[in-house]
């Protein structure tokens, strides 16, 4: 560890590559707290991805471009509430299919978009004081307002689900809907509600990508990021700090492939974009291997809930 | 409730055959309108996109043999693919497993090529079946033995497929006399599949035919496609029967990624006549529709395999005019899920009941 330097830019790069996988995790485990498996992140990624950057470069303002990023992601997660709340449908196809639709959709908009730069890209302002601290302000506080956001909403959301009411409330749609159903609380309500905001934080979170972390515009940006997301919710066993430490680890591996070839390490390029994918996988089969295949999920995760069979 | 009860889902005796018949149709007419709104707000006349999306796949010679060329592909991976699905194992990897198939089958070809066509052909068959399979096992190892989710699996598996042969062929494996593109050299004339006269159809399509008519009897007639379906239906109930689940899982997706990898080798060896980048524009996603659109059929995945070509070859011809092929990745996500969507009245139909009774209800 002579060089501190690079470890610090390793780090620091870790925190933005991991970042967008953040929001979108976050989206993820809203939902699926709320006992809804959406598989259609790596698709609202893309349309948040590209209408932020369309609204961006329409209205100068990479604030609207976030704004339609949020309002975007909410309405495909729309699409995946009505089809999997009202008409009961296969959760697992339904986000599939968001996945191809929300694919097709961003690469048809945003065609006219390909090499165009955003005019004011969220850029990196360091923290007064804070950034002053040695070793971890250089790396976590010299980064752009939406890094800062998401050290404020992880927490946050935490909070929210282990200390709140309503956040019991979440939880119980997705434990026990019958059960939330009889203490009065209205499952089909909130399930919309949380799905939607799930798709918001994963609009965001692909928004990330193209007006902070590229940023620009470009066919399928978000390289299975949004897939990545959904396997962390479950390295994270549903918790959001644990979710925070997990991104980081995956936008380190993301990050480290680069900077390794900045290094002159002699690895194909093509090894180094595989390292996140393969990580993915090691990392949810050491999760599940060690704990014999049991997870503790929400117990009522991807089953349609009917008022009548109750 | 979100609807004041004005409209309700009645649970149905027994599953409607006339929905059942009816959702993949109304399904694609609704994802056509649906998807008609995006093109309009883009200052796109929908229907006049449509059109030639329709003369383009089907209003020629040369496009119907087109259609029939994307549909090949699509056959094989969707009968892979409808195997998984049977047993509610979600392949998605079939893209994947199609790469690791060309890669497989370039290897031969390219190590082998003084072979004869009968002993080369089949050696390629093999060892892309053999390889796509492979690929599909790790899903089905980690799956059967820690219970890890295998869509996950089987997607970052693609990635890591597509990124293998896009290394081989700008590394190792690049054509010293390609000027330098990311192509391996070409095959010898004995490792590629025959055609249909001079027209691209190759036959790969005979493969298609074959493995459909096999698929339709091994689910309808033999114990193991019983399984298969049992298992898919009610897990604990196969379990109790006597039925095995974790070597179900293993045979079922080595079935599974041995076809789409097939599908690659018939790719390399029938179209190309070489290992290059990006062989597949997608063709183990769409899969996913075709085998979900035909209710895991086999005869069924044959026909929306053409529907499914012709929208391809449509996207490709749109694009003359500056229209984004992506167009038809824009409909197959929508036919999707209106289908998911539609699925649902087969089991139940819709009530529509006066607010003042739902009131009263509470």
């Amino acid at each position: 560890m002579a060089d501190q330097g690079f470890v610090i830019s390793v780090l620091a790069a870790a925190i933005t590559a991991g970042t967008p996988i953040l929001y979108a995790a976050l989206g993820e485990l809203v939902t699926e707290r709320a006992g809804i498996l959406n598989l259609g992140v790596e698709g609202i990624m893309l349309v948040g991805a590209v209408s932020g950057f369309i609204a961006a470069v329409a209205f100068e303002s990479s604030w609207i471009g976030l704004a339609a990023a949020l309002l975007a992601g909410g309405m495909v997660a729309l699409i995946h509430a009505f089809l999997t709340i009202t008409l009961r449908a296969n959760q697992t196809v339904c986000g599939l299919a968001l996945t191809l639709f929300g694919t097709g959709l961003s690469g048809y908009l945003g065609k006219a978009y390909i090499g165009m730069p955003v005019p004011q890209p969220f850029v990196a302002q360091s923290l007064p004081f804070l950034s002053g601290i040695p070793f971890i302000g250089p790396i976590m506080f010299n980064h752009d307002i939406l890094v800062y956001l998401s050290y404020l909403l992880a927490p946050l959301l935490w909070l929210f689900l282990t200390r709140t009411r309503p956040g019991l409330h979440l939880r119980a749609l997705g434990e026990n809907p019958a059960a939330a159903d009889a203490l009065g609380i209205n499952v089909f309500f909130l399930r919309y509600l949380y799905v939607c905001i799930g798709g918001m934080l994963c609009g965001v979170g692909g928004a990330y990508l193209s007006l902070a972390y590229a940023p620009s515009w470009l066919e399928n940006m978000t390289a299975g990021r949004g897939w990545i997301a959904v396997a962390l919710v479950i390295f994270a066993l549903w918790s959001p700090l644990r979710a925070m430490v997990g991104s980081y680890l995956f936008g380190g591996i993301d990050a480290l492939g680069f900077y390794l070839q900045v290094k002159g390490v002699t690895l194909s390029p093509f090894f180094l974009t595989m390292l996140p994918y393969i990580f993915t996988i090691v990392a949810l089969v050491a999760v599940m291997a060690r704990r014999g295949g049991k997870l503790a999920a929400p117990g009522a995760l991807g089953l349609p809930y009917d008022r009548e069979s109750r | 409730m979100l609807f004041p009860c004005a409209v309700k889902l009645e649970k149905r005796l027994a599953p409607s055959t006339a929905m059942t018949l009816a959702t993949p149709v109304i399904s694609v007419i609704l994802a056509l309108l649906f998807c008609a709104v995006f093109l309009a707000l883009t200052g796109q006349n929908p229907l006049d996109v449509y059109i030639a999306m329709l003369t383009g796949a089907v209003g020629s010679a040369y496009g119907l043999s087109e259609t029939l060329v994307k549909a090949i592909p699509l056959m094989l991976c969707g009968l892979g693919i409808s195997i998984a699905f049977r047993m509610q194992l979600w392949n998605i990897g079939g893209e994947g497993q199609l790469y690791m198939g060309a890669f497989a089958a370039t290897w031969v070809a390219l190590s082998f090529p003084e072979l004869p066509a009968w002993l080369l052909l089949p050696l390629m068959v093999v060892v892309s079946m053999l390889s796509g399979g492979i690929w599909a096992l790790i899903a089905a190892a980690l799956r059967a033995k820690w219970q890890v989710n295998e869509i996950i699996i089987t997607l970052m598996l693609n990635y890591i497929g597509s990124l293998w042969v896009s290394y081989l062929v700008h590394g190792p494996w690049r054509d010293p006399k390609g000027h330098n593109f990311p192509l391996t050299a070409p095959f010898s004339p004995s490792a590629l599949l025959p055609t249909l006269g001079d027209s691209r159809i190759h036959a790969g399509l005979i493969f298609a035919i074959v493995l459909m008519v096999l698929l339709y009897v091994v689910f309808r007639q033999s114990r193991w496609g019983y399984e298969i379906r049992v298992i898919g239906a009610n897990e604990t109930a196969a379990r109790y029967a006597g039925m095995n689940i974790k070597r179900n899982i293993y045979l079922v997706m080595l079935a599974s990624g041995a076809i789409c990898g097939l599908a690659g080798m018939t790719e390399v060896s029938g179209i190309v006549g070489r290992l290059q980048p990006n062989i597949s524009p997608g063709y183990g996603f769409t899969a996913i529709i075709v085998a979900y659109l035909s209710r895991m059929n086999p005869l069924a995945i044959g026909i929306v395999s053409l529907l499914f070509g012709a929208l391809q070859v449509g996207g490709y011809y749109i694009q003359t005019f500056g229209v984004s092929a992506t167009v038809s990745a824009m409909l197959q996500g929508a036919i999707l899920f209106f289908v998911a969507g539609g699925e649902v009245f087969t089991q139940y139909r819709l009530v529509v009941k006066s607010v003042k009774g739902a009131v009263a209800r509470g």
